[in-house]
């Protein structure tokens, strides 16, 4: 009999959860410590914080190892965390000028202020399979280490600088599009309120901060390829630390520590609505937790697509995009349909069954010999 | 063995924090006020997955209080799997009294069908809600669907039933049959089956509804006019189960699930587990009593 | 059809829609004499501007120009498809004639077009929802006016596409797989379906072969015959203001440069555009 009929559900679930439990462990020689994945999974680490929406890369690292390393579950995991803590302050706004620069790149702009540093990254590297990685030493780790900080000149180290924006000078020339009066100056909080559309753009840009980075792959994609419009150029991209400040009971502003977060400014032109008006450059935004250079670039494209009047294609269309690329939600409902729907279907059948006998009816009553050979 | 003092788990009572029940408990008395209408509200993320009862349990976990008894069932039945899962986690954070019975228990909650034992005006029921809108079939976009219902405009949605008539036959809708309530607003009333909804009309209990994924509330409050969408001659009716019969009990006014044994045979048994364990064991449960139900011989 | 002060059907005054930001001098610097809609200073678009007229119960009223003369914006305005930016219209059936229709709510506006108004675009699928049978766009007519008996519905639906010369057997087919003078009658049957006493008519024969025009012309003169529904017939064909029309005016570059009996206008032309116009009818 099905697993409803006896009163065994809850012990079908815990089993299901020792079952679960049993294939994280039966082959695990030593437990992963939760230091090694921060440190090692790094980038792991940073998808779950920025889909989590929070961020906390430890919790992030224990829950992908609770999530057996898939993401999707992990970032579910923290972002059901969040929810038990409790909101006490709003940060002062972000100023990325003030970044601590890891990575710094312009694709439109041959040379910019500081120069084009690349940073961290495997964009140029080969992806040849590495098999050494699978026989690594400690001996070899500390090894790298001691001869790559042997290379920094302590000597020469300069202070610390902070870099202009490329937009800056774009903006500085008259370049840029006005921001419209219009294009709401509305902040809500998309975590303390639903969502409506037409939506803010305050509304737009967290849905996309925290949104899921292969959904948002494949609407940016999609503008691109021709399913939309926008032409984008990689402004700015940049990776590093910035500080966060909040402000206390008596309005002094404080520092509270600081984040690394990928930020994007994407440039494409504007087709000017009046003839004859100077047609300037819009910026698209992205910025998210961690280091996501795709999620970013992505998140551009997708801001200024969305300002587009033209809803025709997909990635233009706010409740499409802002909908489907919301990973816990969507991950959430599509896996829902393992969930029993057989009242559901028995309410379909009923319909179908009426439905095909009142054919029969018709078909019988207009061919009284071939009815009868109809026999289900 | 390091004692861990840093990662420690403490929960609020009821898992969610005060702030955010404040905040449902008003969307909720919102919603009462305005019988099917659908009231945005922030939902929270849970630790159970979106699409699988997230809404219901926002409900559940704003309104609770310790004295309460927690009934929770699944496609009518309180050991499914996911109602065990639910049931287990509103313990653990609440530690309430949690019961199989329909007649001891004060809040009920619900996937997709309302109990076939009459509610009292001490229950409330709860319903976890896949899609709040009725209209997402006739229109997608959700600035128009809100339209929709504020100027009251749901000629689409008729017409689509009268294409429905005139393709099959009948109205091909099955569960989540749409409503109007209090004579103004079109409901969806989750996918509970035709069977199931003239029991709202009039209702003594309180009905409160949740959206998780779609983070939308809406509420029916007791003694409230609530009709299935039907033409004057093209009339709703409940699903026909005339020549089946439960194969444990011979009871026919029920709503019957249809179930395969080994041997290939078909059989019909009570969907609802509690009034079928009533009805096996002549304990004493009062159905709900509607003009459909009313017509079917016992 | 007697016209006394009293009896009107519809009022329009100062009926204006300017598109960009105009100054006090836009109105001024565009129009016939300037030979265009366009404001040299603030560059909005005058689409129409200081449009009045009179419209009798069960009388046909043609507006005629070329594209650009706002013909077709004045009709959009009173169907609600788009919000004026000056001007009134008073409509006797609704609240005695007393409301200006334009600043009505949504909802009172919906009232007006289900249940005193048709309209009949130049492209069906403006007029129709593709999605729904022929049937069913004629339903929802019905529907929004109160009708909720399939039977009574699908009856009245027969009745109006045979009126409209459409076959009943299709009432059930969607439109897509009609031809486009098909669709057109599909359109007619669905504005009439209420009885409504103003029927607007946008172009809507222009695309259709000839043979086609005249058919559907023939059918749109038969049933405001029969039902003497009041009109207003936008057109940039001479010819077709005047096989439908008793009354005219003339546009251009959104304002109004001559209106009158269509007969004399056709006569005797005063304006030396409507001349031009006149003129060039074959």
């Amino acid at each position: 009999m099905g697993y409803v009929a006896v009163k065994g559900g809850t012990d079908a679930i815990h089993n299901s959860q020792e079952l679960v439990e049993f294939y994280r462990l039966k082959n695990a020689t030593t437990p992963l410590d939760v230091k090694q994945i921060r440190a090692q999974l790094r980038l792991a680490v940073d998808k779950v914080i920025g889909e989590g929406g929070l961020y906390a890369p430890e919790y992030a690292a224990i829950a992908l190892k609770q999530a057996e390393g898939e993401v999707f579950e992990a970032a579910f995991i923290l972002r059901a965390f969040r929810t038990t803590l409790q909101r006490r302050y709003y940060s002062e706004t972000i100023n990325t000028r003030e970044m601590f620069v890891k990575r710094k790149i312009s694709a439109s702009f041959r040379e910019i202020p500081g120069g084009q540093i690349l940073g961290p990254t495997r964009d140029y590297t080969q992806r040849i399979l590495d098999t050494s990685k699978a026989v690594e030493t400690s001996e070899e780790v500390e090894k790298f280490l001691e001869v790559f900080e042997s290379k920094i000149n302590k000597d020469k180290l300069q202070s610390i600088k902070t870099f202009g924006k490329v937009i800056d000078l774009l903006k500085e020339e008259g370049l840029l599009k006005q921001v419209d009066k219009n294009e709401d100056q509305t902040l809500i909080d998309i975590t303390r309120e639903a969502i409506k559309f037409p939506a803010p753009r305050s509304a737009r840009l967290q849905m996309l901060a925290r949104a899921e980075t292969g959904g948002l792959m494949a609407m940016g994609y999609s503008s691109m390829r021709g399913f939309g419009n926008v032409h984008p150029t990689v402004g700015e991209l940049r990776y590093g630390n910035v500080p966060v400040r909040i402000k206390d009971p008596s309005g002094r502003i404080r520092y509270a520590g600081k984040i690394e977060v990928t930020e994007a400014e994407m440039i494409s032109s504007v087709s000017a609505a009046k003839k004859n008006a100077i047609p300037k450059y819009t910026i698209g935004y992205g910025l998210c937790f961690g280091q996501n250079d795709t999620k970013v670039i992505c998140m551009g494209i997708l801001d200024t697509a969305m300002r587009s009047p033209d809803t025709s294609a997909p990635a233009n269309d706010q409740e499409f995009v802002l909908y489907h690329t919301e990973g816990i939600e969507s991950m959430g409902f599509t896996n829902h349909l393992k969930l029993p729907h057989y009242v559901t279907f028995q309410s379909g059948l009923k319909n179908i069954r009426e439905a095909i006998n009142r054919n029969g009816d018709k078909a019988a009553a207009a061919k009284p010999e071939e009815a009868q050979v109809q026999a289900y | 063995m390091v004692e861990n003092k840093k990662y420690v788990n403490k929960y609020n009572f009821a898992f969610i924090d005060e702030a955010t029940k404040k905040e449902i408990r008003r969307k909720l008395l919102k919603a009462v006020a305005i019988p099917g209408y659908q009231v945005p509200y922030s939902s929270p993320e849970m630790p159970i997955s979106r699409g699988w009862g997230t809404g219901g349990l926002h409900v559940t976990l704003a309104i609770i209080g310790k004295e309460d008894i927690f009934k929770i069932i699944d496609q009518g039945s309180d050991a499914s799997v996911n109602a065990c899962n639910l049931r287990e986690f509103v313990h653990m954070m609440t530690n309430v009294k949690t019961t199989f019975d329909t007649a001891e228990a004060t809040l009920i909650q619900t996937r997709h069908r309302i109990t076939e034992e009459e509610l009292n005006e001490n229950q409330i029921f709860i319903y976890q809600v896949p899609q709040p809108e009725p209209l997402r079939g006739v229109e997608r976009y959700e600035n128009k669907t809100r339209q929709m219902h504020g100027e009251a405009d749901y000629a689409k949605m008729w017409v689509s039933l009268y294409e429905s008539f005139v393709r099959h036959g009948d109205i091909m809708l099955g569960a989540g049959y749409p409503v109007k309530v209090n004579n103004r607003y079109i409901m969806a009333p989750s996918p509970i089956p035709k069977w199931d909804v003239p029991n709202l009309n009039f209702s003594k209990a309180l009905h409160l509804y949740g959206a998780g994924r779609e983070k939308r509330l809406y509420a029916i409050p007791p003694y409230t006019p609530v009709e299935p969408l039907e033409f004057e001659d093209v009339k709703f009716h409940t699903e026909d189960f005339k020549g089946t019969e439960c194969y444990k009990t011979g009871y026919k006014k029920a709503f019957l699930d249809e179930l395969y044994f080994d041997d290939g045979s078909k059989h019909f048994v009570i969907n609802d587990s509690n009034f079928l364990d009533k009805l096996s064991e002549n304990a004493s449960a009062k159905q709900h009593s509607n003009k459909y139900i009313d017509q079917i011989e016992a | 059809m007697s016209r006394t002060d009293d009896n009107w059907l519809l009022t329009v005054r100062n009926l204006t829609k300017i598109y960009g930001e105009p100054n006090e001098n836009t109105l001024d610097l565009t129009g016939p004499i300037f030979n265009s809609n366009i404001c040299p200073e603030t560059e909005s678009i005058v689409a129409c501007a200081n449009i009045n007229f009179d419209l009798y119960p069960g009388e046909v009223l043609g507006i005629v120009g070329e594209s650009g003369s706002g013909k077709s914006t004045v009709v959009k305005l009173l169907y609600f498809d788009m919000e004026k930016s000056a001007g009134a219209a008073w409509l006797t059936p609704y609240n005695n004639g007393l409301a200006n229709i334009l600043d009505e709510s949504n909802q009172k506006k919906r009232f007006i077009r289900n249940h005193l108004m048709g309209m009949v675009y130049q492209n069906p699928r403006d007029g129709l929802n593709f999605r729904f049978s022929s049937g069913g766009n004629i339903a929802e007519k019905l529907i929004m006016a109160g009708e909720m008996h399939v039977g009574n519905i699908r009856g009245r639906a027969s009745d109006l596409l045979n009126k409209t010369e459409v076959p009943v057997l299709r009432m059930d087919d969607r439109p897509s797989s009609f031809s486009g003078g098909m669709q057109q009658r599909v359109q007619i049957a669905k504005a009439i379906a209420n009885n409504p006493p103003l029927l607007f008519l946008d172009e809507v024969t222009t695309g259709l072969d000839v043979s086609v025009q005249a058919k559907v012309l023939d059918l749109i003169r038969e049933l405001q015959q029969d039902l003497g529904i009041a009109m207003i017939v936008v057109s940039h064909d001479l010819s077709v203001i005047r096989m439908l029309t008793d009354r005219t005016i003339v546009m251009k570059n959104g304002r109004i440069v001559e209106s009158g009996l269509t007969d004399q206008i056709l006569q005797d032309p005063q304006h030396e555009y409507s001349q031009l116009l006149v003129s060039s009818l074959l």
